[in-house]
């Protein structure tokens, strides 16, 4: 057995083989893969936004992505959730679910969650309805009307309220949270929705050093149980969690590899250099 | 913890919701025995014209929550809901209509008079059924919530929002006013429908029957406020309010927005059709000019005034404007709309959460439910 079917058992274990998990096809060798980008273009009026990217996540890694401004890191985030369609290129969530044929919503069901690049939680509801908002669960209408939440939902709301350390504020309106509290409870929210992907679009961005520590500590609790992609440009804090480390630049993937081998590929000290 | 029933807390916890309740379950018994049981004359009676200025009022007072509902709570401006409304005052103005009998002008068994004149030999299809009144009463429901389903189906799921969302809703109803203007789209041309005798067997100008649709309005209203309130409570409740503050955020965590929307949407036609079919006969007349893009333009405006999010602000708001216009018009009524424009001028200025909001910030140790923003 190798290192990638340990992992995809491991990942099995913890949330079933079902229709959706990551399960080999006949003749595919990357069995512990759980996000598939190839090729994908994206442009907006002539600007190529994404230029034939490739990408691939493994299942329970932790993989950040960084690169100058505008290299086109959060579009690819906007593909792979649905937001906004490529004009060429595959995406495929493990090997059975076709991101493109899928809406928003059909993608956040089947386990995809995104927090955004400047924090949108509900400011007008409590922390606690915000969490109860995203909490995993069936989210038609006729649901939401007739029925409150039920003992489960109940509990991993409780859980993720420990984990986002904000049990003493649930009863506070998001609006009133401090920046980096409101970045939390949007990763809470994320885990809420017990998505097997997380998709992190700068979660430090304007938080003091206490914050982005319990950020770092937060982000890498989650790994192993969840896949977890973060997009950031402070390299410190990219140091201090990656493992892996994708460098994308004016649209595609420029170096991968650890950090170290990154920030010493000349190509990437170039771009850096040549802002 | 919020594990409760939002049915459980119905009642509870919100001082406007009790206040008004309780008013309304005064004025619904004060007024009817005010008006039946003291003579003319005395002190207590209350005219009939004051009853049933009150029964309107209360079907606008429904009206207004219904537009709360789409606006308030959905972020969904519709600037249209006078045509729900509307239609089903025509609805319920048809079976009024067939109920004439051979009482009209030409004293057709069958035929409106509107008909006769025309020369028309033989009832159109769509009058079929309109003499009975559960047929009626169906309509009053169907009519509306089928136009919503279909106009909201298009226009979310193509995801117009917004300014353009307001303008097609304002198309829809000057659409549908030119439509019913028109002689023979067989609703009575621009004279409308009129001249009603009886409902339900009894006689429309009669006092018991007055006190009846009085009573009627104030169950319907009480009735439609407790489902909005139902609603707002529920968890779907809070979908819709995260749907007004961030619409494709609340795409990302999984919710079948469009749908969402869609429903509210129909929900709140429906309502609007309801205070419509228990307007007509009240007023005893429906035409055309229920469908005037400023009627539905004047319901935003009762709800901003009160205090758009709260429900019994929608409430408060249409009674006070439509007292004011009941008052302007009758003594300078040149002067009505400037009058109104000055209003809204001045609510959205000075008072983003209307009267009700304006009252709190008075008398209350709790803050005003939710603010709502933009
Ligand atoms: N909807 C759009 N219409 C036109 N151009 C767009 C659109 N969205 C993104 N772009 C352009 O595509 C490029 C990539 O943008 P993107 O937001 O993906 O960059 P980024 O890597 O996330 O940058 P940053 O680090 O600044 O967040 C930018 O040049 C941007 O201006
Ligand atoms: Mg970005």
């Amino acid at each position: 057995m190798n290192a990638t079917t340990a992992l995809r058992n491991g990942w099995q274990k913890v949330f079933g083989a079902g229709a959706r998990s990551a399960r080999p096809a006949p003749g595919d060798t990357s069995h512990g893969t759980i996000l598939y980008l190839e090729d994908i273009s994206v442009s907006f009026d002539g600007f190529k936004a994404l230029n034939a990217l490739t990408l691939y996540i493994d299942a329970g890694e932790l993989r950040c992505i960084i690169g100058p401004n505008g290299a086109g890191k959060t579009t690819m985030m906007d593909v792979i959730t649905g937001k906004t369609r490529p004009d060429a290129g595959s995406a495929w969530f493990g090997q059975t679910t076709d991101l493109l044929t899928l809406s928003e919503p059909q993608i956040a069901e089947a386990g995809i969650g995104r927090k955004f690049q400047k924090p949108t939680v509900f400011e007008q509801h409590t922390v606690m309805e915000n969490l109860e908002l995203a909490v995993a669960g069936t989210k038609t209408i006729w649901t939401t009307l007739g029925s409150p939440l039920d003992r489960r939902q109940h509990e991993r709301i409780e859980e993720v309220l420990e984990t986002i350390r904000l049990q003493d504020r649930r009863s506070m309106r998001a609006g009133m949270l401090s920046h980096g509290q409101k970045q939390w409870l949007e990763i809470g929210m994320l885990l809420a929705q017990e998505p097997r992907l997380l998709l992190v679009d700068e979660p430090v961005a304007g938080m003091t050093p206490q914050e982005v520590e319990r950020t770092a500590e937060l982000l890498l609790s989650l790994a192993g149980k969840h896949s977890v992609m973060v997009v950031e440009h402070d390299m410190d804090f990219v140091r201090s969690i990656a493992r892996r480390v994708t460098v994308l630049h004016e649209g595609h993937v420029l170096a991968e590899g650890t950090i170290d081998e990154v920030q010493n590929d000349p190509r990437v000290v170039e771009v850096y250099l040549g802002e | 913890m919020q594990t409760s029933h939002p049915a459980i807390r119905l009642l509870a916890g919100e001082r406007g919701t009790q206040v008004f309740l309780a008013l309304l379950l005064t004025v619904g018994v004060a007024a009817p025995i005010m008006h039946l049981a003291f003579p003319e004359g005395s002190a207590l009676h209350l005219s009939s014209y004051t009853m049933t200025l009150m029964g309107k009022y209360m079907t606008y007072a429904l009206l207004a929550i219904a537009v709360d509902l789409v606006w308030g709570y959905c972020g969904i401006l519709s600037l249209g809901h006078a045509a729900f409304f509307a239609l089903g005052g025509y609805a319920m103005g048809m079976y009024l209509m067939r109920q004439i009998g051979t009482r009209g002008v030409y004293g057709d068994p069958v035929l409106p008079d509107f008909m006769v004149f025309l020369n028309w030999q033989e009832l159109p299809w769509f009058w079929h059924g309109f003499d009975m009144f559960w047929f009626a009463a169906l309509m009053v429901i169907v009519v509306p919530g089928l136009l919503a389903l279909a106009f909201g189906w298009l226009a979310f799921r193509s995801r117009v929002t917004g300014v353009y969302l307001s303008i097609i809703t304002q198309a829809l109803t000057y659409a549908l006013m030119l439509a019913f203007f028109r002689n023979d789209m067989g609703f009575g041309g621009n004279n409308g429908l009129t001249d009603f005798k009886d409902i339900l067997g009894a006689n429309i100008n009669a006092p018991g029957t007055r006190v009846a649709l009085f009573v009627a309005s104030a169950v319907a209203l009480g009735l439609g406020y407790l489902a909005c309130r139902y609603i707002t409570l529920s968890r779907a409740g809070r979908v819709v309010q995260a749907i007004r503050d961030a619409e494709s955020r609340t795409r990302f965590i999984g919710y079948r927005v469009e749908s969402y929307k869609l429903w509210v949407f129909a929900f709140s036609a429906v309502l609007a059709g309801i205070a419509g079919a228990l307007y007509v006969p009240q007023v005893g007349i429906i035409n055309p000019s229920e469908f005037q893009p400023i009627n539905s333009i004047e319901i935003v405006i009762w709800v901003a005034v009160g205090g758009r999010g709260t429900l019994y602000g929608a409430v408060a708001g249409a009674v006070l404007v439509n007292y004011a216009k009941t008052y302007f018009t009758a003594t300078i009524p040149e002067l009505w709309l400037y009058a109104l424009g000055t209003l809204f001028v001045i609510v959205t200025l000075f008072l983003p959460k209307g009267v009700v909001g304006l009252a709190d910030k008075f008398t209350s140790r709790e803050p005003a439910a939710r603010a709502v923003t933009a």
